[in-house]
């Protein structure tokens, strides 16, 4: 029982945090087919965000606040990561839909300018740059509609631009004076420690389970009842899914497709910005940290089925529990005498290494089976 | 902010040469008949610049200090040394087409360069190739030994084995099993092998052993594991390499596997550089083997590390590897003038016997072309340093390793024409 109960969460734990860092890809890459080989850059953005406000949390105006930071740079690293990306799909994809493999080398390239700008810049104009980022692209819609409309806009525009540089200049120059360690640009990995409450072991049952990993669990499952419920719920979410079903339809009735490709790509991109925090959690923060990622997001997706979020889900859970079944040899515990050719096999498997090929083996054979995935999409494509 | 740390640090040279010919009164100090350059060839860029950029610094500092000293002394001429410093940019194939560049082009008589094992492999049919000569910092898995390399890190005999042969008899885990855990590439595999077959001649057992693929930080199966096959704690000897650590220590930690639940690691890849990385409140208690610790409590080892931290900062920190770097400047620069010229071939046969007082303490090299050095365990400690246990004599280095079944029974011997790279015993 107690064996069952520690490989079932173990299973769990791994393929939690699969399911948090491939969310934001299901979505991008699910509903949009956007194929973004940046969203492991939107992850590492996450973990530095986590980072950075880890260290403002540790000045002495927030210090009693200190043990709260990780909820508050879940919800910064979400608008971090989800502002990057609406820039991202303003400036580069927005012109490449249609073309997947021009989509797919531009933000490759985007991936490499992301890696070396948190090495070759400091983090604190780095965070100075978000933030005019992210007032120069949201103040504009902030305006009444009258001027909205007016023939003069641009120049609205322009201005809240300029204050949104002026802005970002400052607070970038404050945050550089206060805290010492992001006023210099540095290619060195660094470091989240997890508050004291989250740090450490609780008991359920009888057995132990690190207090982190149950933390990314909980992160996890709000990101996808929150999504599930955006997306079933919510108006925009039903724009959402009539644009993926059929977008030419919903021009015609008057959806917005223009905005509806914004939200969606923010919002898959900012749930990337929530996996960064996990990830944080787990280990070092560097500028290649996303890149660990990418290559398990993808095969959670396509495993699941592109376009539906159960099929992540059930994808992600299933290859975190058979990692843990397959790496450490578990089958060995629960069958301990079987076959002496089986239990050579099964310990062969048994390291990191070899689960790994075993379990791209596996996935390889099944989609042979089922191209399409777990829960194939139903009905005929509009696309073709 | 690369080429303007460039620019300080040509600055900072040309202000260190000003000084020393204005106070050079006496002596050749200042002014120099000639110059010589050298190669250092290390990543500047790309994940490993992280490590490799400190040897580069401390290869900058040895040679401004023997240029301070009066530079090296070739046939009654003095020779200023002057560098040509080339990224390998953490790319294998890099590092061979640079070397190329700087014997071919330069025509440098010695590169100082490398770390890891892939970048060596990657350089030396380059070196074998046009008889130069490389020179090489890093404490590696041996089983090599090549005329064109000469290789001032520990071999596993002088790293592995004692720390080993430690955990086993005089640890608070003494006794107790082992489990490994490592990074899935060359070093680790063969040093694990190398602990396995020790470990049987120690009488122990090792009950379980795991490969995290480079790049990944899921290490909750080989928790698993380790509290499976080790349930009352035991012996863990960990090769991860770099950010891999942190993620292992961070997790083993939340798991409870800790010194204070009797497990005890031995690491073979963290020194002060990583232990700050990582963090020391991960890994106190937690051990650690190498040839130079920086609480190494002589005067040549404090003159180290205070002139390291007087030229590049006083955050910084100098480890065992930096340690190596600084050695093989000078045994290079001792082995030059005794043979009278720079050419290759004389520095060579001249190289072998040199002697140095490095902040280690004394080394020499032997006749496989690797160093005699000190082996050293420490506990690491809260101040994020080694509190040093234990201190072995002087180790002879083994290239061929006399516990792998591959190389046992085997020895290299450059002097000898009849016996060279490898011959039986």
């Amino acid at each position: 029982m107690e064996l069952l109960l520690d490989s079932l969460f173990n299973g769990v734990a791994i393929g939690s945090v699969l399911l948090v860092a491939a969310l934001g890809l299901a979505i991008v890459f699910g509903l949009m087919g956007v194929i973004n080989l940046a969203h492991g850059e939107l992850m590492m953005l996450g973990a530095y965000t986590t980072y950075v406000t880890q260290l403002i949390f540790k000045l002495p105006i927030l210090k009693p606040f200190y043990n709260s930071y990780i909820i508050v740079s879940i919800f910064l690293a979400f608008i971090v990561s989800g502002v990057v990306g609406i820039l991202l799909e303003k400036t580069i994809i927005r012109k490449l839909y249609g073309s997947p493999l021009e989509t797919l080398l531009a933000t490759w390239g985007v991936s490499l300018i992301l890696q070396q700008f948190v090495r070759s810049v400091p983090l604190a104009y780095g965070t100075g740059l978000v933030i005019s980022l992210i007032i120069g692209l949201f103040l504009p819609t902030t305006f009444p509609p009258k001027i909205k409309e007016s023939i003069n806009f641009k120049y609205f525009k322009f201005s809240s631009w300029i204050l949104a540089a002026l802005t970002g200049v400052l607070t970038g120059s404050v945050i550089s004076s206060t805290v010492s360690k992001l006023s210099r640009a540095s290619a060195r990995n660094v470091d989240v420690t997890a508050p004291s409450w989250m740090r450490g072991q609780v008991e359920i049952l009888g057995t132990a389970f690190p207090k982190t990993r149950l933390m990314i669990i909980v992160i996890t499952l709000i990101s996808v009842v929150a999504i599930t419920l955006f997306l079933n719920q919510s108006a925009w979410g039903m724009r959402i899914r009539a644009v993926t079903q059929n977008r030419q339809m919903s021009d015609c009735l008057g959806i917005s497709t223009e905005k509806v490709d914004i939200i969606t790509f923010g919002i898959g991109s900012g749930l990337a910005g929530v996996a960064g925090v996990a990830v944080s959690l787990l280990g070092s923060v560097g500028p290649n940290v996303g890149g660990n990622y990418i290559v398990g997001c993808f095969m959670v997706v396509v495993l699941g089925g592109v376009g539906n979020l159960l099929g992540t889900v059930l994808a992600s859970f299933g290859i975190g529990i058979m990692t843990d079944l397959i790496g450490a040899g578990r089958l060995l515990s629960i069958w301990p005498d079987m076959p002496l050719t089986l239990s050579n096999t099964i310990n062969f498997f048994a390291t990191t290494s070899m689960a790994r090929v075993m379990i791209f083996a596996l996935i390889v054979i099944f989609l042979q089976f089922k191209p399409t995935g777990l829960f194939p999409q139903k009905g005929r494509m509009v696309e073709n | 902010m690369r080429i303007s740390r460039r620019i300080l640090a040509g600055l900072a040279t040309a202000s260190l040469a000003v000084t020393a010919t204005s106070c050079g009164g006496g002596g050749t100090s200042g002014s120099f008949d000639d110059t010589v350059t050298v190669g250092i060839l290390h990543s500047l860029s790309g994940t490993m610049a992280i490590s490799e950029s400190t040897l580069v610094d401390t290869e900058k500092m040895a040679i401004e200090e023997i240029n301070a000293a009066g530079g090296v002394t070739v046939g009654g001429k003095s020779y200023k040394i002057e560098y040509i410093v080339e990224d390998g940019a953490s790319d294998w194939p890099t590092f061979a087409e640079k070397s190329k560049k700087l014997i071919d082009q330069d025509g440098v008589p010695v590169v100082f360069g490398g770390w890891t094992s892939a970048s060596r492999k990657a350089m030396l049919p380059v070196y074998e190739s046009k008889d130069a000569f490389l020179y090489y910092p890093i404490q590696y898995e041996a089983q090599e030994c090549s005329n064109n390399i000469f290789y001032t890190g520990a071999t596993p005999n002088q790293q592995s084995e004692p720390a080993t042969d430690f955990m086993y008899k005089r640890s608070p885990a003494a006794g107790g099993d082992f489990f490994l855990v490592g990074s899935d590439y060359v070093f680790p595999r063969t040093s694990n092998t190398i602990t396995k077959a020790q470990v049987k001649q120690l009488g122990g057992k090792v009950v379980g052993e795991d490969y995290l693929p480079l790049g990944n930080t899921e290490v909750a199966p080989i928790i698993s594991k380790i509290k499976k096959a080790l349930p009352e704690g035991g012996i863990i000897i960990n090769t991860l390499n770099g950010d891999q650590n942190v993620a292992f220590f961070k997790q083993i930690q939340d798991a409870g596997i800790t010194p204070s639940s009797g497990y005890y690691v031995m690491n073979y890849s963290i020194a002060e550089e990583e232990i700050s990385t990582i963090g020391p409140e991960f890994l106190e208690g937690h051990y650690g083997a190498w040839n130079y610790m920086m609480s190494i409590d002589t005067p040549a080892s404090k003159k180290f590390a205070k002139s390291f931290k007087k030229r590049w900062g006083a955050d910084r920190v100098v480890a065992d590897p930096q340690e190596s770097a600084y050695n093989m400047v000078y045994l290079w620069k001792q082995a030059v003038e005794e043979a009278g010229t720079f050419d290759d071939n004389e520095v060579r046969k001249a190289l072998i016997g040199q002697k140095f007082d490095a902040p280690q303490g004394p080394v020499e090299v032997m006749p496989n072309h690797h160093l005699s050095q000190t082996v050293r365990i420490g506990e690491i400690n809260a101040e994020g340093g080694f509190t040093i246990l234990e201190e072995t004599g002087v180790v002879l280095p083994q290239a061929w390793n006399q516990k792998h079944p591959s190389s046992k029974g085997f020895a290299c011997d450059w002097t000898d024409p009849s016996k060279g790279e490898k011959y039986k015993l």
